[in-house]
């Protein structure tokens, strides 16, 4: 941690995308979904990604994962650029299948640690707190197929914390859950989010999700997409009040000029 | 909420408001708390049902046998056969066939296995290998094995040799297009994540990609040793006729020779015996892995 105390020290950012170019090679031919994005991250900031569907939200989440490279532009963490895939940057992605289904939850959680090279006393200790941590102690000897969906996320998430990772990259980790379950595990990422201090990158179409758990909100427009705006929410977090309700129009009509399903946006 | 262990269970009513989940024990996928319905034979268990059936199979064969003063030298008695198996065991004949049989199958297998593991590999990392695979299995699966034992006694003579070739020959494509199917049909997720760890080349295979492609690779093995089985006994029959050998199907085909019937039918029960109890060793690692694992769903056996 003491790279970030550091880089937090000085002010500057964990993170910088500058004018990223990203795509797909299909065919072929260069399918560009992110035409020209720049945005930064700061130490302990938890930045949003919103936009319309099919707007290269999680290529950009993708590459600062490591796992595409930009076209054009760059991608800087902490003074690196050209990142291969690594555990200092953990993923939470949408799908349920995330998790090893030969492992049991407890050892979903410890084997990351393991294969990084963190010893295995240390790792199972360090997997019991994170699977407390996230409320699955009783189901800690559970395989995956033994889970709802919405206790599969939150292994994910024990996963990625336990890695204790410099950023932590969350794909529309919610996107598959119901209502009631995403309120729920969105209450407790921000709670637990506060408690670590962890940076995030959190990449989500819902406006209510970008609010609710955001400082600040990245809006992208549609491929190849720019930035379309960043807006602070850091003090917007009461939803009764009419700062937040302005802000939140005002995060509809962005995404309304890009023909996104407003109404299905903010009421999901 | 996410009390149950059933895997549908998401949308279950909600209401402990991010408290931890309600410490349910795991149910088992069958045990149902409803009473059977049906009859009262199909409310009996499925052991007690074979039982019952196999009695009387063996009832109506003896009685069939004794009543109708059948040839002995065209078909034998159940308790006559039971007198050959228990003979052909305690004198060590029936024991010796069986193990030359199973040796020849167990190499055969290896080396079927050590061929399938080199061509999914390749097929897995390279196009051309891919290709190859594809090639070879699309020619070789169809083809019964057997086929192929004039050309394997022409290559390597009557001996064990051109035993083990023909099975690793009815090993390998079954196993190779099962082991290359799973490989090809990992999650993309799962392989996203193992990447986010890091992990590369070996440490990816040997953690997600054999694992994940774990039901597939079962699924080859238990198609390709019944291939290897019912191949390897016919080569005997054929190795029997040609005097040479030793397995289980010289044994029988001995036997008939001998006119000793009732060895003839110990003989095929060993086989059938043998058989089962390599399925069920398959069914046992499937039940211990990917069935407790979910990766497979149990199959309708009751």
């Amino acid at each position: 941690m003491s790279q970030q105390a550091a880089a937090a020290a000085a002010g500057r950012p964990l993170l910088t995308v500058e004018h990223a170019q990203l795509g797909y090679a299909v065919d072929g031919k260069l399918n560009i979904a992110v035409g020209d994005a720049s945005f930064e991250i700061r130490q302990g900031e938890k930045m949003m990604l919103l936009g319309p569907s099919g707007c290269g939200k999680s290529t950009i989440l993708k590459a600062i994962a490591g796992f595409i490279r930009p076209t054009a532009g760059r991608i800087t963490l902490d003074g690196r650029t050209n990142l291969d895939p690594g555990p200092d940057r953990a993923v939470v992605f949408q799908e349920f299948d995330q998790l090893f289904p030969w492992r049991t939850v407890l050892d979903n959680v410890a084997y990351p640690l393991r294969v990084t090279g963190v010893d295995k006393r240390e790792a199972a200790d360090r997997a019991k707190h994170f699977v407390e941590m996230m409320g699955l102690s009783p189901a800690a000897d559970r395989y995956p197929h033994q889970l709802s969906g919405g206790m599969k996320q939150r292994v994910a998430i024990a996963r990625a914390f336990a890695l204790e990772p410099v950023m932590l990259l969350m794909d529309e980790p919610f996107g598959s859950l119901d209502a009631q379950t995403r309120s729920r595990l969105q209450r407790e990422l921000i709670e637990i989010g506060e408690r670590t201090e962890v940076t995030l990158l959190f990449v989500t179409h819902s406006i209510q999700e970008a609010l609710v758990i955001g400082h600040r909100i990245t809006v992208l427009s549609h491929p190849p997409s720019t930035v379309l705006e960043i807006v602070d929410v850091r003090e917007i977090k009461d939803p009764d009040t009419e700062e937040f309700i302005h802000v939140r129009r005002h995060l509809r009509e962005l995404l309304a000029d890009e023909g996104e399903d407003v109404d299905h946006a903010v009421f999901e | 909420m996410q009390s149950s262990s059933k895997p549908a269970a998401t949308g279950a009513p909600a209401g402990t408001g991010g408290q931890a989940p309600a410490a349910t024990p795991p149910t088992s996928p069958d045990e149902s708390p409803l009473p059977r319905p049906g009859t009262p034979w199909s409310r009996r268990p499925a052991v007690v049902r074979r039982g019952i059936l196999l009695i009387a199979l063996l009832v109506i064969w003896q009685a069939y046998v004794t009543l109708m003063d059948v040839n002995p030298l065209v078909f034998a008695a159940p308790l006559d056969v039971a007198e050959a198996l228990v003979d052909g065991f305690a004198d060590g004949r029936l024991v010796d066939a069986s193990l030359v049989t199973l040796r020849v199958l167990g190499i055969g297998m290896a080396i079927g296995m050590a061929v399938a593991a080199i061509l999914t590999t390749l097929a897995t990392w390279t196009r051309i290998g891919q290709d190859i695979l594809v090639l070879l299995t699309s020619m070789l699966n169809p083809l019964p094995a057997i086929a192929i034992l004039p050309l394997a006694i022409l290559w390597f003579g009557l001996n064990q040799t051109a035993l083990v070739f023909v099975i690793a020959n009815a090993v390998t494509w079954p196993l190779a297009i099962n082991v290359s199917m799973g490989f090809r049909t990992v999650p993309t997720t799962i392989m996203m994540v193992g990447r986010n760890l890091g992990l590369r080349g070996v440490g990816m295979v040997r953690d997600v990609l054999a694992p994940a492609a774990l039901p597939h690779t079962i699924t080859g093995l238990k198609t390709g040793w019944a291939f290897g089985w019912r191949t390897i006994i016919a080569a005997e029959l054929v190795f029997g006729v040609a005097g040479s050998g030793g397995g289980l199907g010289f044994f029988i085909n001995d036997a008939r020779f001998f006119l000793r019937i009732p060895e003839v039918f110990a003989g095929l029960v060993t086989i059938a015996l043998i058989g089962i109890a390599l399925e069920s060793v398959f069914n046992w690692i499937e039940r211990r892995t990917v069935i407790k694992w979910g990766m497979k769903s149990v199959e309708a056996e009751d």
